[in-house]
């Protein structure tokens, strides 16, 4: 007889799963952190190397030779602007006509659904200006692009200058094969998600905007430019877009392999890396790099201009220039050639980037780990949720001694016999759906115990809680395939609350726990963390405020570009947090 | 005694006398009877760049760079089936349009203003080269994309691209394989195809490819063995790719001084880039080849020598020598200065000729123990002390 067909050895079996759970539960938690922690650690991780054939092991020797004078005009740009208050959409227009671009501009306007506050706008209305440089021998079939935000205050000036002289230095080449678009945008992510949009012919956000008249084919790879002083000491790379997702790694190999042969300070989290990877130091300074990038990530906002082309499969990254207190300053017209390297290297590009990973972490900028190394702590979270619900089906599934009939009862459904068991649910789930998880203390208050009248028996809750625990798995899995550091910090927070709890445990100290690991207190670490890996940490009335502030962006990301994480939140994971809770308080 | 002497001297004499002018009119004669039972008549290549795309230019630099040589030892366009799978000189890429340089700092464009591709882009496929070596190709193919070729051919066959342990790798799309090649091979010489074949590639684990032949009258080479990889050359900063391979680039240095003329032999051929200069060990296969290599010239294969002696005398090639008139009338002809033709491209447009280094040698180590030897000898001898006769 088979394993599972023979009734005493399955009765074996269920004894041995029943006195092992909770030992082997422990284990999986404590490994899974161990392991997430363990991905930091150098000799795990594997050194980046160049994937794609066409952007190969040979580099031309880059010429860009006008720094200063993308400087200077980078100083009138910032005149016109201050002159204009706000984008000298004229002057722009004109410069990139002189410099032998074709010149379009698009408006675009946008009523947020409330003030806000962060960035002081309510009503946005804004306008995009970008030049195309045609590629004097090839079809017009593919695009790159390059792109600097027009900030209102005096930010980022230098980026436009340099991506004005980069224009001017690249129209006089005869070696591009794809169209290149110079973009300066207003109002950053917004304007930027105006022009995408007008650029695909897609509406997925409500945006109002005149359509583009000069389009280039199909964008291959974009970059995002920030620079905002004369002279900078180190650039920093920013890869995470929305909703967690990541540009193909050969973009952050080409970028490190050209710091490396300009000789640029290059950075990743705003982190250097460091060689001593054996020692305390070392390692921690890789986990927080890994930490900020996890975060980073989690949050599911696109942490720099680019992280609105993800979505259309369009690999895009920032690049950051930096100027802190080092002797060593790297000026504008090096900068210009590490771009214009970059460039001529996407310039060889034959199809979208897509040999090397998409799904990986960054402890360094030369070292990743790639998700087949990353996933197993996950899973063994998860494995942790499988084995409970396979307990409570083993419990289930034995006749308990209690009031019920011995009629006919030997299979395990008797869940059938709850009779009015759906109710409950439904009842709980209309009501988080009307509710919004701000109200998160009323609806304790008003707790759903009124709805779940008399049926308190034992069953009941076992039941409620597999198929919470197998829901919560179920979410919690495809959250982590599609972004892996939200679904991973959900992870550890929730699922020691859903293993453990059951209506046995003393009340006050559990309902504590509940609220201590619910959702919106893992923001809350999440929030002082951060701002602690920053090396910013604040107080926590201030850390308060940052929390507020961090839902309500948000729910503007949400609305704006179509983020993710707010409705899975709030209509996802808070139900499932709720059902927990109605279990600790089973009648 | 001496009677017995000036006998022999004069029977020695005479003996001298009479068989001296057979030997001559036979070394006429084994010339001319050579000229008919020789090798071959005519000159075939078939020359094939297999990989395409911005990052390969250099297996096209290759082909065209023994495109060139083989063009300036005499083989016309109408023996030469070029095959290249991508046009690198009209590539959106290229800073330089209309050239493909082979050395760096635009030395030397192989490319000209006179390349005849016979199959381009797509065309290069397995299917196309097996059709072209066998000659089974539908009528309508035009004669630039045939292999005319017959019994009395030697045919130079210039692989290259990217290859693997048995096979080669055409367009990234198929392949074909060493059994395939061989057995095409063995097609052509049923079919009397072929008189002599050289076979060449210059791909990652070429030898690989040479292993399976069974057909008489193949030598063949390749740029490394099984399992080592074939390395490029130099890459070119202002157009930003490998421009040659090494393998290829040597043998274009060698085939720079070999003009028609030369009586350079396969010998030397194999001793191009060597393990120093080539990083992977090239080899070759002379097994199935009949004749011992050292006798084999290079311009056998690479160019197209006419066998062709330019005399001013009528001869009577019918009959074995027995006039000694006619002889030394002969004799006197040889030493007469010999008439050639003209090169087919004029030496100045060579531009890569290095001047020949042959007038002063730096003293190596034999000589410079010699003269030690001869310094010590006379210091033991005479002293330090003169010295000063010496400075």
């Amino acid at each position: 007889m088979g394993l599972l067909s023979d009734p005493n050895r399955r009765k074996a079996l269920t004894t041995l799963l029943t006195r092992l759970n909770t030992p082997i539960c422990v284990v999986c938690y404590l490994a899974g952190i161990a392991w997430f922690m363990g991905l930091a650690f150098e000799p795990f991780t594997l050194r980046t190397y160049m994937s794609e054939n066409a952007m190969g092991s040979t580099m031309v020797e880059e010429r860009f030779p006008a720094g200063e004078r993308a400087l200077a005009t980078g100083r009138e740009f910032a005149g016109h602007k201050r002159k204009a208050g706000g984008m000298p959409v004229d002057w722009l227009v004109k410069t990139m006509q002189d410099r032998g671009l074709e010149v379009f501009t698009q408006s675009f306007s946008r009523t947020l659904p409330f003030p806000d506050e962060n960035k002081e706008r309510y009503m946005v209305r804004g306008i995009n200006v970008y030049g195309i440089l045609r590629a004097p021998r090839a079809p017009r079939t593919e695009a790159l692009v390059l792109s600097a935000p027009c900030s209102p205050d005096n930010s980022n000036n230098q980026a436009v200058g340099l991506l004005l002289g980069l224009a001017q230095y690249f129209r006089n080449q005869i070696y591009w094969a794809k169209d290149i678009i110079f973009l300066v945008n207003e109002h950053d992510l917004i304007g930027m998600q105006a022009w995408l949009e007008g650029y695909h012919h897609t509406n997925i956000s409500g945006m109002d905007y005149t359509p583009l008249q000069g389009r280039a084919g199909s964008i291959q790879a974009a970059l995002s430019l920030e620079l905002s002083s004369d002279v900078i000491t180190s650039l920093d790379l920013i890869l995470e877009g929305l909703n967690g997702q990541l540009p193909n790694l050969d973009l952050a190999n080409l970028f490190h392999a050209f710091c490396q042969k300009i000789g640029v300070m290059c950075t990743i989290q705003g982190k250097l890396q460091r060689s001593d990877w054996d020692t305390a130091e070392g390692y921690t300074h890789a986990v927080q790099t890994m930490m900020l990038m996890v975060l980073k990530q989690a949050s599911g906002r696109p942490w720099g201009d680019h992280g609105l082309f993800l979505r259309y499969h369009i690999e895009a990254a920032t690049v950051r220039g930096v100027n802190s207190f080092r002797q060593y300053k790297t000026d504008t017209t090096t900068v210009g050639r590490l771009l214009e390297g970059m460039f001529r290297k996407l310039n060889n590009l034959l199809e979208r980037l897509h040999q090397s990973y998409f799904f990986y972490l960054m402890p360094s900028l030369s070292r990743f780990v790639s998700i087949g190394y990353y996933m197993p702590a996950f899973g063994l979270l998860a494995t942790i949720l499988l084995l409970r619900a396979l307990d409570l089906w083993v419990q289930l599934g034995t006749p308990t001694e209690v009031t019920e009939d011995g009629v006919g009862e030997v299979e395990p459904v008797s869940i059938n016999n709850q009779g009015s068991f759906d109710s409950p649910l439904t009842h709980i789930y209309i009501d988080l759906v009307l509710k919004s998880w701000m109200l998160q203390f009323k609806v304790i208050c008003c707790s759903p115990l009124r709805f779940i009248s008399g049926e308190g028996t034992e069953q009941g809750w076992r039941v409620l809680k597999l198929v919470a625990l197998l829901y919560l798995a179920v979410l919690l899995g495809c959250t982590a395939l599609i972004n892996f550091s939200l679904g991973f910090i959900l992870a550890i927070t929730l699922v020691p609350v859903a293993a453990c709890v059951t209506p046995h445990l003393p009340k006050a100290v559990s309902a504590l726990a509940m609220v201590l690991l619910s959702p919106g207190c893992t923001i809350l670490y999440c929030v002082f963390i951060f701002q602690e890996l920053q090396e910013a940490p604040v107080s926590l009335s201030e850390g308060w405020m940052l929390f507020l502030s961090v839902i309500s962006q948000g729910i503007l990301d949400h609305s704006l570009f179509g983020s993710l994480v707010y409705p899975l939140l709030a209509l996802l994971v808070y139900p499932c947090w709720l059902l927990l809770w109605n279990i600790l308080f089973w009648k | 005694m001496a009677n017995y002497f000036t006998f022999l001297s004069i029977f020695a004499f005479i003996n001298v006398l009479v068989f001296l002018p057979v030997i001559h009119g036979n070394s006429f004669e084994t010339k001319a009877s050579q000229f008919f039972s020789s090798g071959h008549t005519n000159n075939w290549a078939v020359l094939v760049c297999t990989s395409r795309f911005w990052f390969n230019y250099r297996h096209v630099a290759n082909v065209l760079s023994v495109y060139r040589s083989v063009k300036r030892l005499g083989i016309p366009d109408s023996h030469i089936v070029l095959m290249l799978a991508d046009d690198m000189a009209c590539n959106h890429r290229n800073p330089k349009p209309a050239t493909v340089f082979s050395h760096k700092n635009m030395e030397l464009n192989v490319y000209g203003d006179d390349v005849e591709v016979d199959y381009r882009g797509y065309e290069v496929t397995v299917e196309n080269f097996l059709r072209v070596l066998t000659g089974r190709l539908p009528q309508s193919t035009p004669r630039s994309k045939r292999l005319l070729s017959d019994d009395r051919s030697n045919i130079l066959i210039y692989l290259t691209g990217h290859g693997g342990n048995g096979f080669l790798k055409f367009q990234d799309s198929e392949e074909i394989s060493n059994v395939e090649l061989a057995d095409a091979f063995e097609q052509m010489w049923q079919k009397r195809r072929y008189n002599e074949l050289l076979f060449i590639i210059d791909t990652c684990q070429g030898a690989s490819m040479y292993e399976r032949f069974y057909s008489p009258n193949i030598m063949a080479l390749a740029s490394s063995q099984v399992g080592e990889d074939s390395l490029s050359h130099q890459p070119d900063l202002a157009i930003g790719v490998h421009l040659m391979d090494r393998y290829t680039f040597y043998l274009l240095e060698f085939l720079e001084d070999i003009h028609p003329a030369s009586q350079a032999n396969m010998n030397d051929l194999f001793k191009v880039c060597p393990k120093s200069q080539c990083v992977s060990t090239p080899g070759h296969r002379t097994d199935l080849f009949l004749r011992d290599p050292g006798s084999v010239l290079i311009t056998d294969f690479f160019g197209s020598v006419r066998k062709v002696e330019i005399t001013r005398e009528a001869i009577n090639l019918t009959t074995t020598a027995e006039q000694p008139v006619e002889v030394t009338s002969v004799r006197r002809e040889v030493k007469s200065e010999a008439l050639s033709y003209v090169d087919q491209l004029p030496v100045a447009e060579i531009i890569h000729q290095k001047p020949k280094q042959k007038d002063w040698h730096p003293p190596d180590g034999f000589i410079l123990g010699l003269w030690t030897l001869i310094l010590l000898v006379f210091f033991k001898t005479y002293g330090i002390k003169h010295l000063k006769h010496i400075f």
